[in-house]
């Protein structure tokens, strides 16, 4: 038992005031995972026997019998590796288009059948499994952790999410706690929640980052914090880029060293592992030392290494740049310069390499805030929001959409409704229209990403608004309402304005993008930004020239007699070279090509709306016709 | 309720970000849904419509310029969607030359020089809005609020420009 390390001295260990309203902050991790409860805004890591924190987020279903959790089914792993899964976490609300992307990563059979339009399931020890369920093992383990240390039953908690988890896996996350029997208050992002444990303890004022660089994934979050209140300005990150990217440099130098040196490796899968091992025990050594080595046995041939830091810092250099350049993306985004930041918080184990540490002091000016372990600090700030959530609390946490939510509209075309980096909770509504006569009903496609072209973004929903009365294209008002929860979840409503017609639907996400392209989404945005301009004109080109035609095809298909056939002849013209310009990618010839046929088809335009006037007049009576213009 | 209203300011072209910081701060303690983790459901629903409407005022309100607009639409002048269509021949006309310009920047120091030049532009067309609502003349401020818009696009333009010039580089 642990107890007295979590406690004050004086302190009563087990409050028996707010019986029941415990409740527990999880992280969650790909890695490892960490629960921590705070009592009084003290935020303690709840160790096992053996005094540690980190749970490897590990699940086996051995062939004799039962579920393991961590260290133990680590142990499994090598003897029955059919039987074990890791990195669960990367396969959260993931469908089969994603699993091409973490094959090779992930050696697990999938269960056929499964992630067409759902989530993906594990074959592991002859039985689908979800991830949900899997990681449903992990939060047990974590909520039996924390009761046994405790004493006390534990029904409630907080979660933290990367802030880059979109929809699909926020609600696999908020189901995996179901299954284990816990109700989650809040899932909170990693950085937020990492910037909770700093700021509460040294009720720090002014712009604060956190910049979080685990085994795979790298996020940098920018927050303000003013007087208990925590308002995350931007966030942004990078899912492919973290420390297993320094071991793969290490371990292929390695193997290029042997190769120099005559040995002919067979390079499989249980080679690349162990040097992998062997490149990660050095980084950790060359986080204190100068220069390390190490020995590297494949098939019976042992090869010696020597490293020195300067050596490997060489190595990773363009790796850590690579998140210098992400932060200052984000700093540009909310609109601050590096020099306006007070500190830098540091999350994950990546960070406890001494160049990430000079880079990012190198960038802000200052040192980072390195007193709580990286490996801890997200578990301690959920376990501070659990606490805030259930005993009520004086701090605020103002959290962020981490990704622009929009809808598809002509063309192919995303028109934004909710802007990446919205407060949250949000309801934003935007109107739309019509495009053919009488059209009775709306596609809604609800997509997410920075991009300016439908496929280029990731698709999260679709429905259909009906019961449109027929009315001219442009005349219906159809307004499409998007509601964003305190945990970031989304709910799509349609609603036509002039009949009540409405239609409303949770978001339940089409799976079919890793997370990796999320965040590609994300930095792609602004590289594409130029392209995606010159390509949103030219779609909106050629919209504008549709609906011409089809407006031309409408009017001449009613009123084609007030024509003489040499007018009827040049209209066709003018259409025929419209209709060829809408063909091609010369926006410029698309737009001349319509303006032309504008001008042209003026005249007969005017002639229409004469009769129409003179059709209208017809056979009123003065009184009609006053109530008519009073209409 | 309009977004000044909803933050107990008053309603105006110019005000202090403190103020309305500490304005919605405060409503947002109030009314966030994490003050309402316990409460019956239909309290929590009503307190997340009020903060979901808190934070559009806010948004809407903190930068200048989208509060320029909503100030204007207040005063019934309304802009086209989102920028999407330029009918002023004359801001037409500096658009694309200036797009052009854009276009043509090879260097960080060229698109950093447009992007300052179009910042100072705005700051100026900012600045001048005051006189042009205490005139209330419409038309030159929905003039001006357009190419405010424009520049404003300028400027994220330059910014993903300048990002590609700079991946070029290394």
């Amino acid at each position: 038992m642990t107890l007295l390390e979590i406690h004050e001295p004086g302190e009563t260990p087990l409050p028996h005031a707010g019986e029941g309203t415990l409740a527990v902050g999880i992280d969650l991790g790909t890695t490892n995972s960490v629960v921590a409860i705070a009592r009084e805004g003290k935020p303690a890591a709840l160790h096992d026997e053996t005094g540690r924190a980190l749970v490897p987020s590990v699940v086996a279903y051995p062939a004799a019998g039962g579920v393991r959790v961590g260290e133990e089914a680590r142990l499994l792993m090598a003897k029955e590796p059919r039987n074990v899964v890791a990195s669960v976490k990367r396969l959260m609300g993931r469908g089969a288009a994603d699993l091409h992307a973490v094959a090779g990563v992930l050696p697990y059979e999938i269960e056929p059948g499964s992630g067409e339009t759902d989530m993906v399931k594990l074959r592991i020890a002859g039985k689908p499994r979800s991830p949900v369920e899997i990681s449903a093992e992990i939060l047990k383990a974590l909520r039996a952790r924390a009761e046994s240390a405790l004493d006390k039953s534990v029904e409630r908690a907080v979660i933290t999410v990367p802030a880059y988890f979109d929809d699909a896996a926020r609600t696999a996350t908020r189901d995996a706690a179901r299954v284990a029997g816990l109700e989650v208050l809040r899932l909170v992002n990693e950085p937020t929640a990492a910037a909770l444990a700093y700021g509460l303890d040294k009720g720090s004022e002014g712009l604060y980052a956190v910049y979080d660089l685990g085994g795979g994934t790298f996020d940098f979050s920018l927050l303000r914090l003013e007087k208990g209140v925590f308002q995350v300005l931007a966030t942004g990150g990078d899912t492919a880029l973290g420390g297993d990217d320094f071991d793969r440099a290490l371990a292929e130098r390695m193997l290029a060293e042997r190769k120099r040196d005559g040995i002919a490796d067979q390079v499989d899968e249980g080679a690349v592992k162990a040097a992998l091992a062997l490149a990660r025990q050095m980084k950790e050594q060359l986080s204190d030392r100068e220069k390390t080595s190490g020995r590297l046995e494949l098939a019976a041939v042992p090869s010696f290494h020597a490293i020195t830091r300067a050596e490997f810092e060489a190595m990773i250099d363009a790796l850590v740049k690579r998140t210098t350049e992400i932060a200052r993306h984000v700093l540009a985004d909310a609109g601050m310069a590096a020099s306006e930041i007070h500190g830098v918080v540091l999350v994950g184990g990546s960070t406890r390499v001494p160049l990430v540490r000079r880079k990012v002091a190198d960038m802000i000016g200052k040192p980072p805030l390195t007193d709580i372990d990286p490996d801890e600090v997200v578990a301690l700030g959920a376990a501070l929001q659990a606490e805030a959530l259930t005993s009520g609390s004086d701090t605020l946490l103002l959290d962020v959409t981490p990704l622009s939510l929009g809808l598809e509209t002509m063309g192919g075309l995303v028109e934004k409704v909710v802007p990446r980096n919205t407060p949250i909770p949000v309801q934003l509504a935007q109107e739309f229209t019509t495009y053919q006569d009488g059209q009775t009903a709306m596609a809604i496609h609800v997509v997410q990403g920075e991009r300016e072209m439908v496929a280029d973004c990731r698709s999260l929903a679709r429905f259909e608004l009906t019961g449109i009365p027929p009315m001219t294209a442009g005349a219906a008002r159809i307004r499409v309402t998007f509601a964003v929860d305190a945990d970031g979840l989304l709910t799509v409503s349609a609603q036509e304005r002039t009949t009540g017609v409405a239609q409303r639907i949770e978001v339940k996400p089409s799976y079919g993008l890793s997370h990796d392209d999320m965040a590609d989404m994300l930095y792609d945005s602004l590289e594409h930004a130029e392209e995606d301009m010159t390509q949103r004109l030219l779609t909106e080109a050629r919209v504008e020239a549709q609906r011409s035609l089809l407006a031309l095809d409408t009017a001449l298909a009613k009123d084609g007699a007030l024509l003489s056939a040499e007018e009827r002849g040049a209209m066709d013209e003018a259409r025929h070279r419209l209709e060829t310009a809408t063909a091609g990618e010369d926006r410029d010839e698309i737009n001349a090509a319509a303006e032309a046929l504008e001008a042209l088809s003026k005249p007969f335009a005017e002639r229409r709306m004469d009769r129409g006037i003179r059709e209208a007049l017809s056979g009123l009576s003065m009184n009609d016709l006053e109530r008519r213009v009073g209409e | 309720m309009d977004h000044f209203a909803r933050l107990g300011m008053p309603a105006a072209l110019d005000l202090e970000p403190a103020d309305l910081d500490k304005a919605y701060f405060s409503r947002q303690r109030q009314w966030h849904p994490d003050r309402f983790v316990a409460k019956p459901p239909e309290e929590k629903a009503k307190a997340s419509v009020e903060a979901a409407a808190l934070n559009d005022a806010y948004r809407t309100l903190k930068d200048p310029l989208s509060r320029a607009v909503y100030f204007a639409s207040l005063k019934g002048v309304e802009l086209p969607v989102d920028g999407k269509t330029i009918d002023d021949p004359e801001l037409l006309m500096e658009a694309m030359e200036v797009r052009e310009a854009l276009h043509e920047a090879d260097t960080v120091e060229a698109v950093d020089a447009l992007a300052e030049k179009a910042r100072r532009d705005m700051k100026a067309a900012l600045s001048g809005l005051a006189s042009l609502f205490l005139r209330d003349d419409k038309p030159a401020l929905r003039k001006a609020l357009l190419r405010l818009r424009y520049l404003d696009k300028f400027v994220e333009e330059a910014r993903a420009r300048r990002m590609n010039l700079e991946r070029a580089k290394a």
